[in-house]
């Protein structure tokens, strides 16, 4: 153990000492996250799978207008934007600046959250229109249309549509929380407790959101454990880990985008 | 410090690597608009537009070009040969319970 310990000291002051140096050349915190990394692609690898089989096998619909490409196109910009200011984070931490650090982890994280209120936008709609899971009846106005009839004739098509988009959002989210905590620790818990009690009282009670706000709170307790547990002061290593994370949510959105949403186009 | 966080980058090529994002983005967009491909063309069309991207996310955006060249194989060795083992095994088997011709039609 104080061995390990020794080692893990010697890679992180990047000191030579009578230790091997570590196999993988990298601290180990980026190296877990990697780790962690590779297993999450699988778990969107099989999602993805499960989608693009029912596209092939199954008469699929394309119900997605133009209106709804320009906001998914808005909202990978928005995505890409954010890896870019990511990025300038991990050069401002490993300058030690931290104001700077600050800055572009917030940029980041607005744009995180305008992508998040984008698609919360765009399900809406589509939730509004009629298109729902089984489980889920459609709203009274929307029982019958292009969407209500998706529904009814083709329900694999919101299964996997809202199985995969929200395991996405899912993970923007919590991006966007571990941003934050990463930024601004403690005090970014109140700011994070306001949002999930305001979102909760606002969001109507027959929008889906109302109950899906409540991954916020769930985020908040996580988020206050672990600042309880080991109240540090996050490094440039732990911007540079975040940042990881950041860029494979932006990455599974290469994906999502052009399999989900362009390849569903109907354009009149 | 790992090589990653000492090695000498230049801001600029993050730069062009998101100009090149989006511009790639763009492309498919125009792809889905104009859809000159039929489904499946498109869909190899689009996939291999997305690698290309997610290649560009990895390498710069995630330093792992800068990694060490036992880090970079291990990760994109392993990943990929799960992602073709899921493939292989997961529509062959799904294609068991499709009636024929596209499947066995097992019950």
């Amino acid at each position: 153990m104080a061995d390990a310990t020794l080692q893990h000291d010697a890679v992180q002051h990047g000191t030579s000492g009578d230790y091997e140096a570590p196999l993988f050349g990298a601290y180990s915190k980026k190296v877990g996250m990697w780790l962690f990394l590779a297993s999450d692609s699988l778990t969107f690898g099989a999602l993805l799978f499960a989608f693009s089989y029912n596209r092939i096998y199954t008469p699929w619909p394309t119900p997605f207008h133009v209106q709804s490409i320009i906001n998914s196109t808005i909202m990978t910009a928005c995505l890409l934007s954010s890896s870019l200011t990511m990025v300038m984070a991990v050069f401002a931490a490993q300058r030690s600046d931290r104001t700077w650090t600050r800055y572009w982890i917030l940029a980041t994280m607005a744009f995180g959250t305008a992508f998040i209120v984008l698609h919360g936008m765009e399900w809406s709609k589509l939730i509004g229109e009629g298109l729902t899971l089984p489980m889920f009846p459609a709203p009274a106005h929307a029982a019958v249309g292009e969407m209500a009839d998706i529904s009814k004739n083709t329900p694999q098509f919101p299964a996997t549509f809202f199985g995969l988009t929200a395991m996405h959002m899912l993970h923007v989210t919590i991006g966007v929380i571990y941003l934050g905590v990463i930024a601004f620790r403690k005090w970014f818990l109140p700011v994070l407790a306001v949002l999930w009690a305001a979102g909760y009282f606002l969001i109507p009670s027959d929008n889906v959101f109302h109950y899906g706000i409540h991954a916020l709170g769930i985020g908040l307790i996580i988020a206050a454990i672990i600042l309880f547990l080991k109240p540090k002061d996050y490094d440039a290593q732990d911007v540079e880990v975040t940042g990881l994370y950041w860029h494979f949510v932006d990455l599974v959105w290469m994906f999502i985008f052009p399999l989900v949403y362009l390849l569903s186009t109907k354009i009149n | 410090m790992t090589h990653a966080a000492t090695h000498d980058d230049s801001k600029g090529q993050y730069f062009w690597v998101w100009g090149a994002l989006l511009v790639l983005t763009a492309i498919e967009v125009v792809l889905g608009y104009k859809q000159i491909f039929e489904p499946v063309r498109m869909l190899e069309v689009l996939l291999v537009l997305s690698i290309i991207k997610s290649a560009l996310i990895i390498a710069y955006f995630m330093h792992l070009k800068f990694e060490r060249a036992i880090m970079r194989w291990m990760l994109v060795i392993s990943v990929t040969a799960c992602f073709i083992i899921m493939y292989s095994f997961f529509f062959r088997d799904a294609a068991r319970i499709l009636p024929p011709p596209n499947g066995l039609g097992v019950q």
